[in-house]
Order: C-alpha cells, then sequence, then structure tokens
C-alpha cells in the first residue's frame, strides 16, 4: 500500500528525516511511534503530499507522491483519508456540513451527499448530533465527526496524526475501537502516528519507532514490547524498585502461556520462595500478554533458570545495579 | 439648521456607504493574492507577496487629503466631475482599499491552518481552501474590521468634505467653524458621534451572530 525507499527529508537545511525504508501493507494497521519531534506528523504528511521530500522514494497505491502533479495529488488525496490532533473541523458549520464538505469538494450530487453522510453518522454514533454546532461538541464527539469526515470519499488509507492525544483516557479508549472497527470492516489501511504507548499496543499490529527522524525499531508490536527491544525499552521504561540482592528476571508471556498459571506453579514444582517486584498485564491487539519481574535469591537462581529453560518461557537478566545506583543514589 | 444636518447626513451616508462597499469588494479582492503568496501561504511567493506587501503600504502611508488631490484626474475619468459627494467616493475607495486588504488578510491569516491543512488533506483546490474555508471561517473577523473600515472612511468623509464633498464634516467646518455657528458644529459632532456607536455597535452585534 505505501513502501518507504531510503526516505530523506530536509527542512530549511536541517535534516528532518534520514534514510528510512519500510512499507505498509494492505489492511494493517501500521503505527509510527516516537517523541515529539521526531518527525512522526512530518512523515505522515509525505504519504499525502503535504509534505515534500528531497531523497529517496514514497510509492502510494502504486504512486511515486513526489512526481504526481495537481490534478494526480488531488485523486490520491481523495483515496487517503486524515484524522488530526487538534480535529480540525470548521468551526462555523454543524456537524452535517462538516462531513458533507469533501463530497461537496468532489462536487457529488446531493442525494447521495446526503445519502453517504447519514450513513457515516450512523457509523460514528453521531446522528442525533447532526444539526450540531461543532463548538457544542465533546472532544471525543470531535474526533468521530472528524472521522466520518475523513471517510467520507471511501479512502483506501487512514492517516491518523495523533488522534487521541487530545482526548482523555477513557474517550481514548472509544475512539481506538471505533478505528479498530472500522479498519476490520472496510478492510481499511490505516497509518496511526502517536506518542501514546497505549495506542500502539492496543491497535498497532506493526510499528517504526522514529527518533530524531530515525528508524530505531521497525517489527510486530508483540514482539517489540514482549522482548522488550532495546530502543523501544528506553522510550517506555518504568522504573521497578528492584531489590539489590538476588537476582531479577524478567519473565515474558507470550499469548499462548498468559493464561496459565506459571509462576505459582513454579514455586510449587522447585518449592523456592521469590519476591515479585513488579509487573504487568496488558492487552496488545485482542490478545493479553504481560511481563513479571521476579527477585530470586542467588541460591536457587540455577533452578529457577533451568525451570524457565525447559518450560521456553522468555526471560531476561536484569541488570541491578543500573536500577539500583538509580533508586539508591 | 436641521434641513442642512438632513441633507448633510444623507450626503455622508452616502459617501460611506458606496465607498465602504466598493473597499470591501476590492480590499477582500487584493487580500487573496496576499494570502496565497505571503509567506504561510498555500503558494508561497516571496517576490509576489513583497511587491504586494510593499504597494499596500505605499498607498497608505499618503495622507488622504495629498491623494485625493493627486487622484482628481482619475476621478474625472471616472465619476465625470470632480468635485461633490459622488466624486469623493472615488479617493475614498482608493484610499480604502489596501487597508481593508490589509485588515482582511489579517482576519484570514486567523483561521487555524489546521483547518485550511484538513482541506488540502481530502483534496480541495486552492480556489475552494479560500472560498469555501477561509473565507466563511473568517466571516465575522472580516464584518468586524469592516465596520472599523466604515467608521475610517467616515472620518476621511469629513476630509472630503472639505474640498467639496458636502457631508457632516462639511457642514461643522464650513458653516460651523468659520462662521461661528457653534450649535451647527456641535449639532454635526453629535450626528457623527452617533453615527459611529451605530458602525460599531452593528459591527460587534453581528459578530457575535456569526460566530
Amino acid at each position: 500500500m505505501i513502501t518507504v525507499r531510503n526516505l530523506e527529508k530536509q527542512y530549511s537545511g536541517r535534516t528532518v528525516l534520514h534514510d528510512l525504508s519500510f512499507s505498509v501493507d494492505a489492511g494493517e494497521i501500521f503505527g509510527i511511534v516516537g517523541r515529539s519531534g521526531a518527525g512522526k506528523s512530518t512523515l505522515l504528511r509525505c504519504f499525502n503530499g503535504l509534505e515534500s521530500y528531497q531523497g529517496g522514494s514514497v510509492r502510494v497505491m502504486g504512486k511515486e507522491v513526489s512526481t504526481l502533479d495537481g490534478k494526480e495529488l488531488k485523486t490520491l488525496r481523495r483515496d487517503i483519508g486524515m484524522i488530526f490532533q487538534n480535529f480540525n473541523l470548521m468551526g462555523r458549520r454543524n456537524v452535517f456540513e462538516n462531513v458533507a464538505f469533501p463530497l461537496q469538494v468532489w462536487r457529488r450530487p446531493k442525494a447521495e451527499t446526503e445519502e453517504r453522510v447519514a450513513e457515516l453518522l450512523e457509523l460514528t454514533g453521531l446522528t442525533d448530533k447532526r444539526f450540531e454546532r461543532i463548538q457544542n461538541l465533546s472532544g471525543g464527539q470531535k474526533q468521530r465527526v472528524g472521522i466520518a469526515r475523513a471517510l467520507a470519499l471511501n479512502p483506501k488509507i487512514l492517516l491518523c496524526d495523533e488522534a487521541t492525544s487530545a482526548l482523555d483516557p477513557e474517550t481514548t479508549l472509544t475512539i481506538l475501537d471505533l478505528l479498530q472497527d472500522i479498519n476490520a470492516r472496510f478492510n481499511l489501511t490505516m497509518v496511526v502516528v502517536t506518542h501514546q504507548m497505549e495506542v500502539v499496543k492496543r491497535i498497532c499490529g506493526r510499528l517504526l519507532l522514529l527518533d530524531k527522524g530515525r528508524g530505531l525499531s521497525l517489527g510486530r508490536t508483540e514482539d517489540l514490547f514482549l522482548f522488550s527491544e532495546k530502543n523501544l525499552k528506553n522510550f517506555t521504561e518504568e522504573d521497578y524498585a528492584l531489590l539489590p540482592s538476588g537476582t531479577n528476571i524478567r519473565i515474558m508471556f507470550p499469548r499462548d502461556i498468559a493464561r496459565q498459571a506459571v509462576i505459582t506453579a513454579m514455586a510449587r514444582e522447585l518449592d523456592v520462595d521469590f519476591v515479585i517486584v513488579g509487573g504487568r498485564l496488558e492487552r496488545y491487539l485482542d490478545k493479553v500478554l504481560g511481563f513479571l519481574i521476579i527477585n530470586v535469591p542467588d541460591e536457587s537462581l540455577e533452578k529457577v533458570l533451568r525451570y524457565l529453560r525447559e518450560h521456553n518461557l522468555h526471560r531476561e537478566i536484569l541488570d541491578d545495579e543500573r536500577h539500583v545506583g538509580e533508586r539508591t543514589g | 439648521m436641521s434641513g442642512m444636518l438632513v441633507s448633510a447626513l444623507g450626503e455622508t451616508m452616502f459617501m460611506v456607504l458606496v465607498s465602504t462597499f466598493f473597499s470591501a469588494l476590492g480590499g477582500c479582492t487584493l487580500a487573496v493574492p496576499m494570502i496565497l503568496a505571503g509567506p504561510a501561504g498555500l503558494r508561497p511567493n516571496a517576490k509576489l507577496y513583497a511587491v504586494l506587501d510593499i504597494s499596500v503600504n505605499l498607498l497608505r502611508s499618503f495622507p488622504f487629503m495629498i491623494l485625493m488631490i493627486a487622484l482628481i484626474p482619475f476621478t474625472r475619468l471616472v465619476a465625470g466631475v470632480a468635485y461633490g459627494s459622488t466624486a469623493a467616493v472615488v479617493p475614498l475607495t482608493i484610499a480604502a482599499i489596501p487597508f481593508t486588504a490589509r485588515l482582511v488578510e489579517g482576519s484570514l491569516l486567523e483561521v487555524d491552518p489546521g483547518v485550511v491543512e484538513a482541506a488540502r488533506a481530502f483534496g480541495a483546490s486552492d480556489a475552494r481552501i479560500i472560498f469555501s474555508v477561509m473565507f466563511p471561517e473568517a466571516l465575522p473577523s472580516v464584518v468586524l474590521n469592516i465596520a472599523v473600515l466604515a467608521v475610517t472612511l467616515l472620518g476621511y468623509s469629513a476630509m472630503a468634505g472639505a474640498v467639496g464633498g458636502g457631508g457632516l464634516g462639511a457642514l461643522a467646518y464650513n458653516e460651523g467653524y468659520i462662521r461661528f455657528k457653534a450649535d451647527v458644529m456641535l449639532g454635526a459632532v453629535a450626528v457623527l458621534i452617533v453615527i459611529v456607536q451605530c458602525i460599531q455597535s452593528g459591527g460587534n452585534y453581528l459578530y457575535g451572530k456569526l460566530r
């Protein structure tokens, strides 16, 4: 759907995107993650020609974006919907008029426009807000209007630029559910730019981690998070107060193991005591996955490690000195 | 005295309304290339913007009296005569167009760039963006600026009156000040005060309604 090869972008003499290469497959939800200023939004805007690029290639639905003329670019944009952090709705028009605007721009017949808008408002749960002014809507409702507008022209790709960053956590979840539902129902390819890890974990199948315009990691979300990929870890690191004695082990639970009570089984079977330092079970896409950090006394370390190896559990011995230093220092 | 006031009021209203209408039209038209070519515009063009920018500043720096006199041949060409209320409309409009263009440019620059970007993102043309997004979104602010324009033109029309345009300004000066009729002068000034108040309140009311 989108293929990026050695993309370079300069902005007033400064390189803001360095040699990026990746591709987004049809029907997937692809995340672009990074801190603010990492170049995520700029990268996203290269896909629909809102930003130009100086080197490399961006092919969207088979077309090289930088070579398109005015008319071709408009056609490409018709097939790519976009939603924004601040919704970017027209304040002086009501919900209906905002959603209908792309259809009017493309001169669709009035009857078709009305039918399509009614359909979209139904999909986004805004039917009763049809004639409401934008300023009377909550943030979540505004983003629903944004989504309805972005889908008006039946796009093949939806670009989401920090679409939930201005929303509270609960509303964020409802918007993510809506996006996921749309993705599944219309097999719509989505590229999601965000700095919120919850967003990535919940809806993105694959992700690109971007830092200062460089791609740090690329892969399946589940793998990158579970196996605590080095760069992503620097990005998401939660600090747990690790115990100074014994050995801290982080145990990962991929999907097939998450449901089994491995930890208690291990304690019973090996008859060892250990301390639970921290951990978390999380929803990644539709699966529950997680990790647990335990502290094992030195005398039982070998037994525990052997047990974990035998049961094929993913584990990692944490470099506790650093943590202890940070914590107690 | 009241007869003089009424006919002067009529002349003033004529000059202000007609010149406000044409300069609003001209100013909005001139604001379009300015907003297109401006540094944050849809098609930034530094050279074109510099030309427009300097021309606007140049015209605005002319003292109105001088501009009016310099424009006499042009006024005669357009209006047929060089003095009277109808003739005064020509220099009033020309003096106000660059001023209005600057005000409208300011109003259009206030439109959230995100809204413009969203329109671009679904394939709207520049003309669509300007006329279906920017102007409608900026309308309340444009209306408020047109009230400012009308008040400014009211002031200018008093000067035009002094060289044969008629109106309240001319009445206050020629009849009131020169002939020592304090009541005429004060009467004319009082009417001007009321007009300014009405224009500004009307502008504010529309602004509130449109927002």
